[in-house]
């Protein structure tokens, strides 16, 4: 509860949470909103926003309502970001803690692995992924998080060599516990926290990764995506400047919005140490 | 027969490109139900003894044999299942302690691993060694962060002797306690040596404590033995220059009782 | 002697998570001119508050009760001519409800009239600034010296803590001295701007026996040279009985009792201070061994 009262206590947290909640409001009516095939023909082709209040986004080169796509584009930018950057998380948190704990032999592999994967621009790796395995949410997803374990993984090898030279890590040998349990059930939970600061950049990073792909042509074809929508608005920008726009502010918003709810937790976090 | 032998212990840090000897040609003994008290000054080499002998980290050179076998041969499976008949106590019991965990959890974790009580029975076995050390068995339920320091020591050797050790290893155990409470562990810790015969390594820079618990003293100085014998032997009479001078900064009490 | 400074009625809540949390109770006490008063008490006595209250040094959102009066006629050094304020904070009936409150205001610091030694030095030296200049500047600042002769003080201030070799010393960083070195570097700072009260806060509890032996001789020394007012705060009731003319104990924010350190060791009034003396583990007591063999 008083975390709550923390985390709300900054403006930038307030308009971050905001957005972010209406992007997953957004996100989870559009199918009740918009039941039908979001890719079917609603209308004239190229009808500009505000002229229809059936379709007040307008229309698409092929006449789909922008507005359902602009909807369900926001479930795949969310569903992309947030999977890609747990997976991210989870992986870089596992490497981490096992490089840091074990030390030696291990560490050296694990970390000159991490060098391997940080010297590729993340981009290029996840363009070369889904060329190669083929476009779809799944390996859309596995691509990013590909290119966005690394950063997880140094900061959670930093913490655990920190951790583990602390007086409940020696006691936990003392009792004679598995060097695995130690690293993940007493180790792991503590390095979580500044591995968890990290998420709000994945996120917005492995969002605009995903409309990238999209734009190029490499995201899932049965989905509607931001990254998409630009793509197909390009060819008729002088025309239908809307059509590029409107996913373009819509994607400036959700970054911005997990970029300030991000702040927001930290900051509340920086407060309730100070405080204690 | 002693309990622990280390002889001939050795460990080397290097500190700026230079070798130091943190430890340098130790040896002593303890036998069942013994106190042996190392003091000294800091940087003299009594918490890496700690470690040493807890194989938390490795000697150079030495052998420790505990219970009459080679302790340092124990390789990782044997070693661990070995650590239930040597434990420790932390200086600090917050930091010794997941920050995460619950008095209940902690107490867990060595009847757990070492297949000391079956899971339905565990919950019986930790209230019991929570009244063992003189705390409420409805303590099990409580964060670690949210008892008192106190409290916390009290659960620190509850669980360390909640294996049946035949040796503790004390670091500093008391330095961090209230006085009013430092006695009352001491005593807990005096009770438990008479009933289950434990062993303690008792490591503190306080001569007045080793004085009161402690059968025998190892003074320390620069990672040597600099004298060692009867605690209060040792104390009342000092001969090593280290000896000496620990005896006479210790702060003295002059009453002039009744 | 007279009063130093004149503490009535100082309560202390710190506020935390929402809750409140009285740290001190309506402490009243005078520091005298030229005396070393020992404050002792148990953790959570708020031993420690009260000699960050007398420094100014209580963090924001405490709230602070009564008042902390300095006795400006007392003086011994006339230097700092800004009138040592009394400090206007009363309010707070206690029935006036916390809101009524003022935080505590603290001007005097800035005249340096005190100087303060925490336990941990590491915290209170710069880590990448060498230790003469950390010194120079203090110096610097509040006697309004230039750096040259703020440098010759803090070489003088660094062969009187005895640091060996103050004039490599000057260039040293924190990092570079042991626990008991960085403590006299501490108290060498806390020193320069000749303060006439000095506030010792556990200042030897992180340092072993011998270190902690030779920081309290070297804090007594200093003391009776510059005729400085000395608070001395620990736990430790028979360092503090050596060391200080009275005692004052506190527990659970309040002054259980306060006397001179004969009175206090040889003829306690209070329960408390009794149980106190009677938990000290001399090098005389009898031991705890021997004690329980016999009941066993």
């Amino acid at each position: 509860m008083s975390r709550l009262c923390h985390f709300f206590r900054t403006p930038e947290a307030i308009a971050g949470a905001s957005i972010l909640a209406l992007l997953v409001v957004v996100a989870l009516a559009a199918p009740l909103l918009f039941s039908g095939d979001s890719q079917a023909i609603a209308g004239p082709a190229l009808l500009p926003p505000f002229q229809d209040w059936s379709l007040p986004l307008g229309t698409d080169r092929l006449g789909r309502d922008v507005l359902a796509e602009l909807f369900h584009g926001a479930r795949t930018s969310l569903a992309v970001g947030l999977a890609a950057a747990a997976a991210a998380l989870l992986i870089g948190s596992i490497i981490g803690t096992l490089a840091g704990f074990a030390g030696g032999l291990v560490d050296e592999v694990l970390m000159r692995i991490t060098d391997a994967f940080q010297t590729v621009p993340s981009f290029l790796l996840a363009l070369a992924f889904v060329s190669i395995v083929g476009p779809s949410l799944g390996v859309v997803v596995a691509a990013i998080a590909l290119g966005a374990w690394t950063g997880p993984a140094r900061v959670a090898r930093a913490e655990v060599l920190s951790i583990r030279e602390r007086d409940y890590v020696a006691g936990a040998r003392v009792l004679g516990m598995h060097p695995l349990e130690i690293a993940f059930r007493e180790v792991l939970p503590n390095v979580l926290p500044s591995v968890l600061a990290l998420s709000s950049v994945i996120v917005a990073a492995a969002i605009l990764t995903e409309a990238a792909l999209s734009f190029l042509g490499l995201g899932d074809p049965n989905r509607v995506t931001w990254g998409g929508m630009i793509a197909e608005g390009r060819t008729v920008l002088r025309t239908a400047p809307f059509l590029s726009v409107v996913p373009g502010i819509a994607l400036v918003l959700t970054v911005l919005g997990v970029y300030l709810a991000g702040e927001g937790v930290v900051e509340s976090a920086a407060a309730r140490r100070s405080l204690s | 027969m002693s309990v622990l032998a280390v002889s001939s212990l050795a460990k080397r840090y290097h500190r700026g490109g230079k070798p130091f000897a943190a430890v340098d040609d130790v040896s002593f003994d303890i036998g069942p139900a013994e106190t042996l008290a190392l003091a000294g000054p800091s940087g003299s080499g009594k918490s890496t003894i700690a470690r040493l002998v807890l194989r938390l980290i490795e000697p150079d050179t030495g052998r420790i044999d505990f219970e009459g076998a080679d302790f340092l041969a124990l390789s990782c499976a044997a070693l661990r299942s070995c650590r239930a008949r040597i434990q420790m106590v932390f200086q600090d019991p917050l930091a010794a302690f997941n920050p995460h965990a619950t008095v209940g959890r902690v107490l867990d974790d060595p009847l757990r691993i070492h297949n000391i009580a079956s899971r339905a029975e565990r919950p019986r076995r930790i209230a019991a060694l929570l009244e063992r050390v003189g705390l409420d068995a409805g303590l099990a339920a409580r964060a670690i962060h949210e008892i008192s320091g106190g409290q916390r020591q009290r659960v620190a050797i509850a669980r360390a002797i909640a294996t049946h050790p035949s040796l503790i290893v004390l670091d500093e155990a008391v330095s961090a306690l209230d006085v009013s409470v430092r006695g009352q562990i001491l005593e807990l810790l005096l009770d438990l040596q008479r009933q289950e015969r434990i062993a303690y390594l008792f490591i503190s820079h306080d001569l007045g404590v080793i004085r009161a618990v402690a059968h025998r003293i190892v003074i320390l100085d620069s990672g040597r033995i600099a004298e060692s014998g009867d605690a209060r032997a040792v104390i009342a009479n000092p001969q090593s220059a280290i000896g000496k001078a620990l005896v006479a900064a210790t702060p003295k009490l002059i009453r002039n009782r009744p | 002697m007279t009063a130093l400074l004149s503490i009535r009625d100082l309560g202390v809540v710190y506020r935390r998570d929402g809750s409140e949390v009285p740290a001190l109770k309506s402490v009243s006490l005078d520091v005298l001119a030229g005396e070393r008063l020992a404050i002792i008490g148990e953790s959570g006595s708020g031993k420690s508050t009260l000699a960050l209250a007398v420094a100014g040094l209580l963090p924001t959102g405490a709230l602070v009760d009564g008042t902390i009066e300095w006795s400006a006629g007392q003086l011994q050094k006339p230097r700092s001519v800004t009138p040592l304020s009394v400090l206007p904070y009363t309010a707070g009936r206690p029935e006036g409800g916390v809101k009524d409150r003022q935080p505590l205001h603290f001007r005097l610091i800035g005249g340096r009239d005190i100087g303060f030694v925490f336990q941990d030095p590491s915290s209170s030296l710069d880590p990448v600034m060498p230790i003469g200049k950390q010194i120079a500047e203090v110096a610097r600042t509040h006697l309004h010296l230039t750096w040259r002769e703020a440098f010759t003080r803090a070489k003088i201030l660094l062969e009187r803590v005895r640091l060996p070799d103050p004039d490599s010393a000057l260039h040293a960083y924190p990092h570079q001295l042991s626990g008991g070195q960085k403590q006299r570097v501490a108290i060498a700072a806390a020193i320069a701007a000749e303060p006439m009260l000095l506030i010792a806060d556990e200042a030897t509890s992180a340092l072993d026996t011998i270190v902690q032996a030779e920081i309290v001789a070297l804090i007594r020394r200093l003391v009776a040279e510059d005729g400085m007012t000395l608070i001395f705060i620990s736990h430790d009731i028979a360092l503090a009985a050596a060391l200080a003319d009275r005692i004052a104990v506190l527990r659970h924010g309040e002054l259980i009792e306060l006397g001179e350190t004969r009175q206090i060791v040889n003829a306690p009034r209070h329960a408390y201070t009794r149980a106190l003396l009677d938990a000290h583990l001399g090098l005389d007591a009898e031991p705890l061994l021997d004690r329980q063999g016999a009941s066993a």
